[in-house]
């Protein structure tokens, strides 16, 4: 199982490191909102510390949301879906395999993103880069687990591009909020029990949501 | 074909059944395809083709209905099937941004080929693209991504080949290699069924010929028994009178 799971994701990497469509629209897309919130709220004011992990996580949600809607339309458009569920490999292997490659891309734009967000708005990361980093990877796990999950639905509708946003922004409310909460405590320099406190509710999410894809990726796929 | 190979069937489908809410896919197919057997199925376009291939491909599950496969039941031992199935189908299953070795590499690793290396040189060789192996496949003609198809296909040695209209959108020339291909497979005796709307290639290619018409099989016998410059009529009034059966 985990020689297949390799073997799709290694795939998927190399795929992606000569089309480069997934990294980058979701690096582009980052930047711009970046750079209008930079006008929006010029460096120095007071909203700014309130609002940053608002739309820090704004950014990484919509981003994420962008990349994930690749994640199957590539193997659905080429057929090449099919040649994945002819091998002798579970459903699930699909999936995870998915998944990682899905984690790995945002959590990798995401890593680009911060410092250029923190120069855009004058913030210090890195004080607190250590929780930051865990709260980002909790929360970044549950947008991945949920969007590959439903990247798989929506690829087989019309809408496809507008379905994975409507299906997945009212699911991962308890992640946005978990998301928000945890960095906004990181930024103001709050207690790890705080911070611990709202990832835990980040942390329930994912392992929920995994058991339930993990459960239902074969009937998703399959018709 | 040796007579212990013709004892064995390859498939065996016992009143298989598919049906899309109130329409019926499949209704009770009975089909055999014995080992070392060329079948030849054919039928217009709904007739469901597609969905009988899908299904005994293992990607989409039948309504009703049995489907033994070398042996193993379709609804038990689908893993231990795709083990042994090759597929071609309309679309190639290749990845464009990979070369046509990764492709092969990557379908290897996923089916566990033991000497990957050597069988995906030989098999390049085989369908002529040994000089293209490190061309990634956005590069390749139809044709030339159709014969990686086969490549790719014949990559674990399946003991059954099953193919989905594989002449759609190849040229004349990549359909007369196509043609030399499948020919050298019947002649190595290996199992296969082939649906098509080619009626004169599929005819001469195969030991077995069936139709299928909304569903059903209405016609199904031996290609030494049938005659093939009045099969093309023979075809247009089954399908005329079945399709009046509506």
């Amino acid at each position: 199982m985990i020689h297949s799971i390799f073997t799709i994701a290694a795939k998927d990497f190399v795929s992606e490191l000569r089309g480069k469509e997934m990294v980058l629209s979701m690096l582009v897309f980052s930047l711009m909102v970046a750079v209008v919130f930079n006008f929006a709220l010029p460096p120095g004011s007071d909203a700014i510390e309130e609002a940053a992990p608002g739309i820090l996580w704004m950014i990484f949600i919509f981003a994420s949301v962008l990349g994930m809607n690749r994640t199957f339309v590539y193997e659905v458009d080429k057929g090449c879906l099919q040649g994945l569920m002819l091998a002798p490999v579970d459903r699930v292997v699909i999936y995870i395999s998915k998944l990682l490659v899905n984690f790995s891309f945002i959590f990798l734009v995401e890593l680009m993103v911060l410092p250029l967000f923190s120069i855009f708005f004058k913030l210090d990361f890195a004080t607190g880069i250590w929780p930051l980093l865990f709260v980002l990877f909790i929360n970044t796990l549950g947008l991945a687990i949920v969007g590959t999950l439903f990247s798989a639905i929506s690829v087989n509708t019309k809408t496809r591009e507008v379905m994975l946003p409507i299906l997945q922004f009212p699911v991962t409310v308890p992640i946005i909020m978990s998301a928000v909460e945890a960095t906004s405590a990181v930024l103001q320099g709050q207690e790890w029990s705080v911070i611990w406190g709202w990832s835990k509710i980040g942390i329930v999410f994912d392992v929920v949501f995994f058991v339930v894809a993990f459960h239902t990726f074969e009937f998703v796929i399959e018709e | 074909m040796t007579p212990n190979v013709e004892r064995c069937a390859a498939v065996s489908t016992h009143r298989l059944s598919k049906t899309f809410g109130a329409q019926y896919a499949l209704r009770n197919v009975d089909l055999e395809v014995q080992a070392g057997e060329f079948v030849a199925i054919f039928g217009p376009n709904g007739a469901g083709k597609t969905t009988l291939i899908r299904i005994l491909s293992t990607l989409t599950k039948a309504t009703s209905g049995e489907v033994v496969i070398e042996g193993h039941p379709l609804n038990k031992d689908s893993g231990k099937i795709r083990c042994k199935i090759g597929v071609i189908g309309h679309q190639t299953f290749l990845y464009e941004n990979l070369t046509a070795e990764e492709n092969l590499k990557f379908y290897a690793r996923l089916y566990r080929v033991k000497k990957a290396n050597d069988r995906i040189t030989q098999l390049l060789r085989d369908v002529g693209l040994e000089t293209r192996r490190k061309d990634q496949v956005r590069t390749f003609s139809r044709g030339m991504q159709q014969r990686l198809s086969i490549a790719r296909s014949l990559l674990h040695d399946p003991s059954l080949l099953l193919l989905d209209e594989p002449y759609t959108g190849l040229d004349q020339h990549a359909s007369k290699m196509l043609t030399s291909w499948l020919t050298r497979l019947r002649e190595r005796r290996q199992t296969t069924l082939m649906v098509t709307h080619d009626l004169e290639r599929g005819v001469d290619l195969a030991d077995r010929i069936a139709i299928l018409v909304r569903g059903k099989v209405v016609f199904n016998d031996l290609r030494a028994n049938v005659d093939r410059s009045a099969f093309r009529q023979v075809y247009y009034d089954l399908v005329e009178k079945h399709n009046r059966q509506r």
